[in-house]
């Protein structure tokens, strides 16, 4: 684009973002542009739509095309323990301090596709916590979560996700966990049955419970620095005394307002404690 | 005048990349006037040796890319694994772990682009050694935009793919070995 047009482009977000709140009750307001601007151009690519106006259209007429469009702007591109060395962090040095607990509630916030979520519950069966665990899995969108919920995965990606696994201190077979079929593979509904799903918006709600270890991982690069820090806020208020937060491995709470009441646990695979 | 902290260097190699990356940045003087973004592809989910590496062999400072961190000069960024960089209008750099581009997280192609659109024709682009196709595409918008664009001599990259797929997208492309390269980054610090 020229930087004219790039120029109308971006004041086109601008009243698009606006739009979308007023319509469907999105805000997308804190969210970091330059993410936004690429998203909506390579949506715009996908769906063969000639300009901005034409994508206005459809998504005020269709709101099946706005759930699409949702899905495809925010980002849900996930994967099973992702980096390993977190996932065994929070085996070593998190769940034998939950697991003093007579009952651990977990939230796992932007839970998307639900690779994460199974991550967890595969952690918690084999540390013997989940049958007293209760995970709230959240996403800001409907679709991705009755996906976490079906548990369904490309069994393309299994031999990286097994191999993650045992970098992650697996200790079962990781096969055990899911039936394969027509180039999918299903994971046991058994790991999920005590996750509660549901829609939450980390921009516009609020504080819904109080849990042990709020997950929230690769969510907050999108957010400019003053939606971080009322998610920052929202995570504080939702943590008891001597809760864990586990950010993404380039997520920091070190520039955050709640950062003197946090201890890192583990700097390197940001996770912290929260001291009262 | 134009402040040259308003101005960006971005550098994408891959195969052969990191050594092209040193010879062009071994002797940029440690107050060196415009931010150098560097892409290197590397192994998914390595941790962070190679941020170390370079900064022991350079005279600038060289950090991994901090999500919502300022664009200082003085400093080569690199992107860090597994994340592409974005450049935001406020000069600070955001993350982003969406889809691989050209099989590539960090992708050459993501930040070059994203450059462009914030920096404009002050926008200096460097494609180095690699055996990808990464980069030129993002190349080619960065020279769109009026910025300037160089490729490495593809006679003397460890990997010629990468450049040569460069020259051949770019008709303007600049093509210089790497001392050449680094003499031209010089002479943009001293204007």
């Amino acid at each position: 684009m020229r930087p004219e047009q790039e120029e109308l482009f971006e004041q086109e977000v601008e009243a698009l973002i606006q739009d979308i709140l007023t319509q469907y009750g999105y805000d997308f307001s804190g969210y970091a542009r330059a993410s936004v601007y690429r998203r909506i151009k390579r949506f715009l690519g996908q769906k063969h739509l000639p300009s901005m106006e034409a994508l206005r259209e459809r998504l005020f007429a269709d709101s099946f095309f706005f759930e699409n469009f949702l899905q495809e702007v925010t980002v849900n591109v996930t994967e099973m323990f992702r980096d390993p060395t977190f996932f065994l962090s929070l085996r070593q040095n998190v769940l034998p301090i939950l697991s003093t607990y007579p009952y651990i509630k977990i939230w796992d916030a932007g839970c998307s596709t639900g690779e994460e979520l199974f991550s967890l519950a595969i952690l918690l069966e084999e540390e013997g916590l989940l049958s007293r665990t209760k995970i709230y899995a959240t996403d800001i969108n409907q679709k991705v979560l009755r996906q976490a919920k079906e548990g369904i995965f490309p069994a393309a990606n299994m031999a990286a996700y097994t191999s993650a696994y045992y970098a992650a201190g697996g200790k079962r077979e990781f096969s055990s966990y899911y039936t394969s079929n027509y180039g999918s593979v299903k994971f046991n509904a058994q790991l999920v049955k005590n996750v509660v799903f549901y829609p939450h918006n980390l921009a516009t709600d609020t504080s819904f419970n109080e849990f042990h270890l709020v997950v929230c991982r690769n969510v907050l690069i999108y957010f400019n620095r003053q939606l971080q820090e009322r998610v920052f806020h929202l995570f504080d208020e939702s943590l008891v005394s001597l809760g864990y937060l586990a950010l993404g491995k380039k997520e920091t709470l070190a520039m955050s307002g709640i950062s003197s009441n946090y201890n890192a646990v583990d700097k390197s695979n940001r996770i912290y404690r929260k001291l009262n | 005048m134009q402040n040259d902290a308003l101005k960006l260097v971005v550098i994408g190699g891959s195969w052969g990349g990191i050594q092209a990356s040193l010879g062009v940045l071994k002797d940029l003087p440690v107050n060196y006037s415009i931010p150098v973004v560097l892409v290197l592809h590397r192994l998914r989910n390595q941790e962070g040796s190679l941020q170390e590496l370079l900064d022991k062999k350079l005279p600038l400072k060289v950090v991994e890319v901090g999500d919502k961190e300022p664009v200082l000069p003085g400093h080569v960024y690199l992107a860090p694994a597994n994340y592409h960089v974005l450049l935001e209008k406020d000069h600070t750099f955001s993350l982003d772990d969406s889809e691989l581009e050209n099989y590539s997280r960090p992708s050459i192609d993501v930040t070059f682009t994203s450059a462009a659109d914030v920096y404009g024709k002050n926008t200096v682009g460097i494609l180095l050694s690699g055996a990808s196709r990464d980069g030129s595409s993002g190349l080619k918008y960065i020279f769109e935009k009026e910025g300037l664009v160089v490729a490495q001599d593809p006679a003397e990259a460890e990997v010629a793919t990468m450049p040569q797929a460069a020259i051949a997208t770019i008709p303007g492309c600049r093509v210089m070995n790497v001392a050449r390269i680094q003499e031209f980054l010089l002479a943009l610090h001293e204007h």
